[in-house]
């Protein structure tokens, strides 16, 4: 589903990616952990095709079609309600007109969101927009998801909600890369664990059964030894 | 071509959705248009120079001030919560999204435009009925290329800190040659001379467009990819 091959960039003289390789199948996560400023969202937005790579190559299946993005930004326009956010971006992606009632309103049921559909976005709280966002990203559906510390700001609860429903995505057969600095967010729902250190994969491989504390102790130890 | 339509005309539509919702941008230029229009008329000596003189320079530098500030809107709600960063995502095309924005801008600079003619036949008394499809052909004429031009500046300096500062100081050395045609052209309209007469005008403001619209939609994804 997504395969990056020795991906290397830099800002001016700054290395902030260098020799990253990996590949996903479906259903299956990989979950980036790192420090502020160790290349994880710019190695998000060049899988996604927003920064061209200064060496190696990205490619997902299906192209930007297939890619959903979350991060803590909700991409979506204040002033217009929850179904016009949805509508606006599904007609992007030439989500035939018949399918995106169907989907908008299974997305928001799914989301808790049915009070706030005929809501200007600009209205809804930081929880909600960041439902509301990731009803936005699910839309057209996508095979592969983009995930840029998507915890950020939620509290413990949505936190959770978000959890279980990015562990049902991926048991549909997408594909996932979520990034984040906190250790104890995204380790249930990894099947692939990476450290990233200086624009670079410290650590790479399998989840293999290691929980939160496992994972925490690792990262400590890998970083430790920068 | 259909796709990069289609695509561009959702753009267009979302963006006038937006702006008519807030009515930030057009109320701004509107006011603007209505105040400089009460300056000219109510700040001047009538008696020193005939207002059929200067009603074409006082037209001409009203709209191109508030065109200038309903630019500076074009890309300002992507801004709201990184809608821009949704965009270049999505599988649109660039020069649809560029196209989209122009036709919106214009769109809204028209509204100006004409709520500017509508004051400025109030204040000035200038007879322009018996000459009005010459006066729209050279508004339209006139705008098309400056706002391709400002179209992709306001994408280039959205990011910037001073925006607002640096997209006049960009767009007024483009914006001189459609200016002082738009000023002659309507000078001569205004004092009764033949259409052939400014036949030659008329072409190079068509020749400045044809330009600086295909110049402006083939450097816009650069301008909008890193």
């Amino acid at each position: 589903m997504l395969w990056a091959r020795d991906l290397a960039h830099a800002f001016g003289a700054v290395q902030v990616l260098d020799g990253i390789t990996f590949s996903l199948d479906r259903g299956q996560t990989l979950v980036i952990f790192g420090p502020n400023g160790a290349g994880k969202t710019t190695l998000l937005r060049v899988i996604a095709g927003l920064i061209r790579p200064r060496r190696g190559s990205a490619e997902v299946k299906g192209g930007r079609r297939a890619i959903g993005w979350i991060g803590h930004q909700s991409q979506l326009y204040g002033q217009l309600t929850v179904i016009e956010n949805l509508r606006f971006w599904a007609s992007l992606y030439d989500v035939p007109a018949g399918t995106v009632q169907e989907r908008a309103t299974a997305l928001i049921a799914r989301l808790g969101l049915e009070r706030q559909t005929q809501q200007p976005v600009r209205t809804l709280s930081r929880g909600q927009a960041q439902r509301a966002s990731i009803a936005r990203a699910l839309i057209h559906d996508p095979a592969v998801l983009l995930l840029d510390e998507p915890f950020t700001g939620l509290d413990r609860l949505a936190a959770e909600e978000l959890r279980t429903l990015l562990g049902e995505l991926a048991a549909d057969g997408r594909a996932s890369v979520l990034v984040t600095h906190s250790v104890e967010e995204g380790t249930e729902l990894a099947t692939e664990i990476a450290f990233m250190r200086s624009g670079r994969f410290a650590a790479h491989g399998p989840r293999a059964g290691r929980d939160a504390a496992a994972l925490a102790a690792d990262y400590r130890r890998i970083m430790a030894g920068a | 071509m259909p796709d990069l339509l289609r695509h561009a005309w959702l753009v267009a539509r979302k963006d006038l959705q937006v702006e008519f919702r807030s009515r930030t941008a057009l109320t701004l230029a509107l006011v603007f248009t209505a105040l400089v229009l009460v300056v000219f008329e109510y700040g001047r000596d009538p008696t020193a120079v005939p207002t059929l003189d200067l009603a074409p320079s006082i037209l001409w530098v009203t709209f191109s001030f508030a065109a200038v500030l309903a630019l500076n809107r074009a890309f300002h709600a992507e801004l709201e919560n990184d809608a821009l960063e949704g965009l270049l995502l999505s599988p649109i095309s660039r020069s649809s999204l560029f196209w989209g924005k122009l036709g919106a801008n214009l769109v809204f600079v028209a509204l100006v435009q004409l709520t500017g003619l509508a004051l400025f036949v109030l204040f000035f008394d200038v007879p322009v009925w018996r000459v009005w499809w010459p006066l729209i052909l050279v508004m339209v004429l006139a705008s098309v290329g400056f706002i391709a031009v400002g179209t992709l500046f306001s994408a280039m300096v959205v990011r910037t800190r001073f925006a607002e500062l640096m997209l006049p100081v960009l767009l007024l050395p483009f914006l001189l040659p459609p200016l002082i045609a738009a000023v002659t052209v309507t000078a001569k309209l205004l004092g009764g001379r033949p259409l052939s007469e400014v036949l030659g005008w008329l072409r190079l403001l068509a020749a400045y467009d044809l330009t600086f619209v295909t110049l402006a939609t083939l450097l816009f994804p650069a301008t909008v990819t890193e």
